[in-house]
């Protein structure tokens, strides 16, 4: 696994906590505020492939997954953060990094209400436009 | 003076899977930029997903695509497995593997068929399309279903192969071969296809990069990534097979991948035939513990992912769906401008998203609103444009 010491070597510090489920399955945990520094060094350096990334609503707060492949390996690192504040959920987007990262923001953000700072193009995706604003498809209500 | 034109296609076409709404911006000929939408098709599987239990999911998510009916539940099962850690009969792989690879013959012949529509080869659309029904005999044969196989079953897949039915099987398949090399022959090796699929709607290996494509498309860039072999699953490791990979990033190259990818699924097919082993084809699993999971397979137009988290209940806390087109039908952002629109609808169809809706194209010039064009004279354009070049090449008279 010598893609995954790099990893840590370049991210330091900034790496919580890292799980490996299975040799192909890795799970990376950072804080929010590191996210956008964290991919340039993933994508842009070490040569990840971004997949999508899957929001979810966690009684603690907005998870944001980050699927990662690293293809000559067949591995897939997903960086885990955590928006604890969902009243004003926000975080930096990783659009002006890479385009492709463009739609799942967007869809992010329609389905579960989380910010993206700095998207250029941020607008719904997928629902309709006669969708009521302020109602998130994805929110769970969860007993406070 | 130039007049910037505004050039809508779609959303809606009857023949192909997701509709789509493309708004092209024209100065004279050439595209200068695109406007994508998409969420015609929004049904919220994501969501549907929360309030099915396991079993059913495997079922619903087969029904987001038409056409790779048999790639979401693939990667839906394969997350399931990955989440219970759960390993899966010899047998099921191999079943499991020839029915993703008679999907993906059967999902190529279709955009073979509608490419050559596209260029004016009405020949090939009606060949590829013949071609295409023996494929879906073969499926009707195994799993009892042209479309929507369901066989697919978290730990195994709902049928077996019946050892009789084995040599009818590598019979169909063997009857695709002659097919397979007069496409070959009759595509790669006529000089107008080729005068006019190169050099159009080319995709730059950083382009790729940038904006995470994958698949055929990423392939013909030169961009040598399929997990199939990345990250084999089902059978892909127990039988020879190689990753077709062009450099070119144009339709031509697009094409080539396609086709040479056939001839790679029929051998797969072939091969897990014969090495198929008895035994059971099914886990029999019971229940799905607390914890995530992450399934991919190569469905015919690239990558296709699934994300599963459970709680230990019976349903999903959170299912993540990406279909292949989601990264793919972004780049045409790059792909279709800065060529000319009697490009564009080949162009757009050339990542194999749905063809969307070019027979209701309609080019309206933007100050008065005027209707100019309908979607069928833009298909005559792509159309005439290879007529002029078989002129050029004198091969009319």
């Amino acid at each position: 696994m010598l893609i995954l010491e790099q990893v840590k070597n370049k991210l330091g510090d900034k790496v919580i906590d890292i799980k490996i489920d299975t040799p192909r399955r890795v799970y990376l945990t950072l804080r929010p505020k590191d996210i956008r520094e964290a991919t340039r060094v993933l994508f842009k350096v070490l040569g990840f492939r971004f997949i999508t990334a899957t929001g979810i609503d966690t009684p603690k707060g907005f998870e944001i997954l980050y699927h990662f492949s690293y293809d000559r390996a067949g591995m897939i690192l997903s960086v885990k953060v955590l928006i604890e504040d969902k009243k004003e959920a926000s975080i930096d987007s990783l659009a002006t990094l890479f385009p492709g990262a463009e739609w799942i923001e967007r869809e992010m953000w329609e389905m579960l209400g989380i910010n993206f700072t700095g998207h250029p193009d941020m607008k719904r995706l997928l629902l309709n436009e006669d969708w009521p604003e302020g109602k998130f498809p994805l929110r769970h209500e969860h007993e406070s | 003076m130039s007049h910037k034109v505004v050039l809508p296609i779609g959303p809606y076409h009857p023949l192909q899977e997701e509709p789509e709404f493309f708004r092209l911006y024209v100065e004279g000929e050439r595209v200068v930029d695109i406007d994508i939408v998409i969420g015609y098709m929004h049904r919220g599987i994501e969501k549907l997903s929360e309030s099915k239990h396991y079993d059913q999911s495997a079922f619903a998510v087969e029904r987001i695509c038409g056409i790779c009916s048999n790639s979401h539940p693939f990667a839906y099962v394969l997350a399931v497995e990955n989440v219970i850690k759960l390993e899966v009969p010899e047998r099921a792989s191999y079943i499991r593997t020839i029915i993703a690879e008679l999907e993906r013959l059967h999902s190529h012949l279709l955009w073979l068929g509608l490419a050559g529509h596209f260029i004016g080869y009405n020949t090939v659309w009606m060949w590829a399309w013949k071609y295409r029904e023996p494929v879906l005999d073969i499926f009707e044969f195994i799993t009892g279903n042209r479309q929507h196989y369901g066989m697919m079953k978290i730990g195994g897949v709902r049928r077996d192969i019946e050892d009789k039915e084995i040599p009818q099987i590598r019979k169909m398949v063997d009857g695709l071969k002659p097919a397979l090399d007069m496409f070959k022959g009759a595509i790669m090796d006529d000089p107008v296809i080729k005068a006019r699929l190169k050099g159009v709607g080319i995709l730059t290996r950083q382009q790729v990069i940038d904006w995470c494509v994958v698949g055929p498309t990423a392939r013909a860039s030169g961009v040598n990534i399929d997990v199939r072999r990345d990250e084999p699953y089902g059978a892909y490791d127990k039988v020879n097979w190689n990753v077709i990979v062009e450099n070119d990033g144009d339709i031509l190259a697009k094409t080539i991948v396609r086709i040479l990818e056939m001839y790679e699924s029929v051998s797969i097919i072939r091969q897990c035939l014969d090495k198929m082993p008895k035994g059971p084809f099914d886990a029999n699993f019971q229940d799905v513990l607390a914890g995530e999971g992450i399934g991919r397979v190569e469905a015919p137009r690239g990558e296709c992912f699934h994300y599963i988290r459970s709680d230990g209940t019976n349903r999903p806390v959170r299912h993540k769906i990406r279909a292949p087109s989601y990264m793919n039908v972004a780049s045409d952002k790059v792909g279709a401008v800065g060529y000319t629109i009697s490009d564009a609808t080949l162009t757009l169809a050339a990542v194999d998203p749905c063809y969307c809706c070019t027979e209701r194209t309609t080019v309206i010039n933007k100050p008065d609103n005027r209707k100019i064009m309908n979607g069928w004279d833009l298909v005559k354009l792509s159309q005439e444009k290879t007529a002029r070049i078989r002129k050029e090449m004198k091969l009319d008279e």
